[in-house]
């Protein structure tokens, strides 16, 4: 297998861009990664989306946006895994780099999901649950982390305001980030009052709707100072699975999938969850954020929140997370949502996150998780 | 829904049919084929009393489409009496006096309505199970309130 790094990446800015179809967001992406790489031909594209064919009634999007994008005749092709496309996307990439099938490959998330009216946003964002059991229940995607939510408070005793601190830290962490959704703050007083939408889930847990695209350049690291001086390395790839449905889980609280993704990343990168410098935690609510750092290790089964609490998920604190406003204050278009937390792992590790910068940032950590935890990608990136 | 997929799983959604593992006496509900206990094939049909109690619950207010004229309703994990937990919504029941830990049995209702022509899609919901009806297994006080209850009706008021 070859060592593979990340040498170009791109992004647009997160939000509803009315103006902009799914194919012109996709292009303007792969467009800028292919600038920060210096290159005009890629020889494979991996797009990861998973909404197009319900929100847009357009599927076949490799071949789409790679014509649209003058780049006709390559290798082309659409992945999907619910929220996890593009995580998936990226590990496709890695793995015809890696294997020696192809040279130089861009992988990109790509959304558009603000032209619709929201019922029908809210049943497409349900077809990431199990559409028999969970969907024909009338359970929407907010609801399946509403349970978990009530579940998780009752068991290991937390108060709704307890889980402020995701929300707080992601909304300051966006005001440094000019792509992001909401470059606002929020208040611990406004997380109280926020409306609620699916009790527990107020309005200020949830992550927001929007569009988007994300993009980075891949290629054998033997290759990369062709092209950047600022090459960083792929040091772990991996996915992992879980029941579709969370009542067929033996613990519903608890990402088996996170645990068995974030276990095999560790092993192949030869590291352990401290060793990371920052890690880009997949905060579409705020109960999600609680179970990905316990899943990944970096706390016990019901202690996830209190490390929110303790104040060690800021920029400077012991494990920065959502650094440049995760998908709560960045946006989730959702099939985009994992290459944007690859591109900002990748800004971080190249010193490039301005304001928001983790000194002397060396590994960083990207999992990106799709439906309530049944698909799990987790990326690690080294600073070369 | 199509019809064809309606019909497929209407035992399941009228009756709560599951399977029941020749291998290791897994109950399973929704059936799967596959035992999720022990990774046999399990295709035994078994029939589920339908009890259970409630293991967390949230009300929708914003609905998909096909529910819209039902919201907001009231949505439950339930953990039946014979282990497996399902997802289903309650009804006859003020979702302000719902708490985790109140038992609840299965009753058959419309679940959504489809389309312009408005097929009417039934399966099951759970209410409150108020003491006896039918089995003498069940007699639960239903007032008897876990305290965690309480908070929650904090939190919605405020
Ligand atoms: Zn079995």
């Amino acid at each position: 297998m070859r060592d593979v790094s990340i040498i170009g990446l791109g992004q647009t800015v997160v939000g509803e861009h009315w103006d902009k179809s799914l194919r012109m967001l996709g292009y303007e992406a792969l467009n800028s990664a292919m600038a920060s790489a210096r290159i005009e031909r890629i020889d494979a594209l991996y797009v990861g989306n998973m909404l197009s064919g319900e929100l847009t009634k357009q599927e076949h999007l490799g071949a789409l946006i790679a014509d649209f994008s003058g780049q006709r005749g390559i290798e082309a092709m659409k992945i999907e895994a619910a929220c996890g496309s593009a995580g998936a996307a990226f590990r496709v990439g890695y793995a015809m780099v890696a294997g020696g099938m192809q040279d130089v490959v861009a992988v990109m998330g790509v959304e558009k999901m603000t032209d619709q009216e929201s019922s029908l946003t809210t049943s497409a964002l349900a077809m990431a649950a199990d559409a028999e059991y969970e969907a024909l229940q009338g359970l929407s995607f907010v609801g399946i982390n509403a349970l978990l939510m009530r579940r998780y408070m009752h068991e290991h005793g937390y108060k709704k305001d307890d889980f402020a601190q995701f929300a707080i830290n992601a909304h300051a962490n966006a005001v440094n980030n000019p792509n992001a959704m909401f470059r606002s703050l929020i208040t611990a007083r406004q997380f109280a009052d926020a409306k609620p939408i699916a009790d527990p889930i107020n309005l200020l847990d949830s992550s927001p709707i929007a569009d988007g695209a994300a993009c980075v350049i891949l290629a054998p690291t033997a290759m990369a100072r062709e092209f950047t001086d600022k090459p960083v390395r792929v040091r772990a790839s991996a996915v992992a699975t879980d029941t579709v449905a969370v009542h067929d889980r033996r613990d519903p609280l608890y990402l088996e999938g996170g645990a068995i993704s974030a276990q095999k990343a560790y092993a192949q990168a030869g590291i352990g969850p401290w060793d990371l410098d920052l890690f880009e935690v997949h905060d579409a609510f705020t109960i999600m954020s609680a179970l990905s750092l316990e899943a990944a290790g970096f706390a016990p089964r019901g202690k996830g929140v209190r490390l929110a609490l303790d104040g060690e998920i800021g920029i400077g604190g012991r494990l920065p997370i959502t650094t440049m406003g995760g998908l709560k204050a960045r946006g989730h278009p959702v099939g985009a949502t994992g290459m944007y937390q690859i591109v900002e792992v990748t800004q971080q590790l190249r010193g490039e996150a301005g304001a928001n910068q983790v000194r002397d940032a060396r590994l960083g950590m990207a999992q990106n998780i799709g439906g309530s935890g049944a698909t799990v990608v987790t990326t690690i990136l080294e600073r070369a | 829904m199509e019809v064809a997929r309606y019909w497929r799983t209407t035992q399941q959604r009228y009756r709560m049919e599951g399977e029941i593992c020749p291998t290791c006496s897994g109950k399973i509900f929704p059936p799967r084929d596959v035992c999720p206990h022990c990774q046999h094939e399990a295709k035994t049909p078994f029939t589920f009393s339908g009890r259970g109690e409630i293991f967390s619950y949230s009300t929708i207010h914003n609905a998909p489409q096909g529910f819209e004229k039902f919201a907001p309703y009231t949505v439950a994990l339930v953990r039946l009496t014979e282990g497996p937990l399902v997802t289903a919504q309650l009804t006859d029941v003020d979702e302000h006096d719902v708490y985790i830990g109140m038992p609840v049995e299965m009753v058959t209702r419309v679940l959504r309505e489809d389309g312009e022509r408005g097929l009417l899609v039934y399966g099951f919901k759970f209410r409150p199970a108020f003491g006896v009806s039918g089995s003498s297994s069940q007699a639960v006080a239903v007032d008897v309130r876990a305290p965690e209850h309480a908070q929650h009706e904090v939190m919605i008021a405020r």
